[in-house]
């Protein structure tokens, strides 16, 4: 699997996709600038977590707007696997790709530890490879988490299968203790949490591998 | 010309920062506050002269980038 991360000012976990990505593919990832205009093709982009563009205005809103996101959407809206984690989510709410937006943490705090997620829906690619309502624990660090959309939006997202993952327990405030979401066609998943930081036991865990291996078992 | 843009959460959206501020004030002795809200207030130099022009040059701004319309309101005034 030929996977690409994009870079951004600020970005501060792309080394950690990047090294998850090559030890569970074997291929090193594409790094993208956020100033290029286009790359390779790829059978899968990865949007890091970090503070880019140093949350500007929101945390996402200059990212979204930048040159490589409008490869990136068109991409993403063909049907490429492309995978937001925390800063990546916020980027993809941002573009609209992703539905609701993520605001500050009800809380006020940083929450910065191991949580426990349950797997919503397991027929989408990113999830294949956990049981349908299992519970895995995946890092968050995060202080704009609080997941947001309105009722009509929640209802149709639930009821569509679009709720990848939610928090076992209230971390952030996040409606309906949603963690990640994917898009209509299933192609697109964002989510708080950080997979690529519990890939193996000397992570804490290997929760997070099974995300990327089932992503490469849906491309054969 | 100068457009002064207001940014506010919809009315429904949970502000965690404007409950800090209602909590902060009531416990300085500041009673009567009701509710705080916290928003963004921007403000642009244009050098369009035609109002109308500016006007939805700056309507377009908001709704691609100033605001995330999601979650956010907005309100422009033209000077």
């Amino acid at each position: 699997m030929k996977s690409a991360v994009i870079v951004f000012p600020g970005s501060n976990c792309d080394r950690d996709m990047a090294v998850a990505l090559e030890k569970i593919t074997g291929h090193k990832p594409l790094m993208v600038w956020h100033q290029d205009y286009d790359f390779d093709t790829v059978d899968f982009i990865a949007l890091p977590g970090g503070f880019s563009y140093g949350d500007y205005l929101r945390c996402g809103a200059m990212s979204a707007r930048s040159h490589i996101m409008k490869e990136v959407v068109k991409r993403a809206n063909d049907g490429v696997p492309t995978f937001g984690v925390c800063n990546g989510f916020q980027i993809l709410t941002e573009t609209g790709v992703l539905p609701g937006a993520l605001m500050r943490n009800a809380g006020l705090h940083f929450v910065c530890k191991d949580v426990e997620l349950t797997v919503e829906n397991n027929g989408t690619m990113f999830t294949s490879g956990y049981e349908a309502g299992s519970s895995i624990t995946v890092p968050v660090a995060h202080h704009d988490g609080n997941y947001f959309a309105d009722k009509e939006t929640l209802d149709r997202i639930e009821g569509e299968g679009q709720v990848a993952f939610k928090y076992g327990e209230n971390i952030n405030g996040a409606q309906r203790q949603i963690a990640g979401v994917t898009n209509a066609k299933g192609n697109v998943l964002g989510m708080m949490p950080h997979p690529e930081r519990m890939i193996e036991p000397a992570l804490g865990g290997s929760d997070g591998r099974v995300l990327f291996e089932s992503v490469m078992n849906s491309l054969g | 010309m100068k457009a002064r843009i207001h940014v506010t959460l919809k009315n429904g959206v949970l502000d965690p920062q404007g409950k800090a501020i209602e909590h902060a004030l009531s416990n300085m002795g500041f009673d009567g506050v009701d509710e705080a809200r916290q928003g963004k207030y921007i403000e642009l130099d244009l050098s369009e002269t035609d109002r109308a022009k500016a006007e939805a040059a700056v309507e377009e701004m908001c709704r691609k980038l100033i605001a995330n319309t999601v979650i956010e309101n907005y309100s422009i005034e033209l000077e």
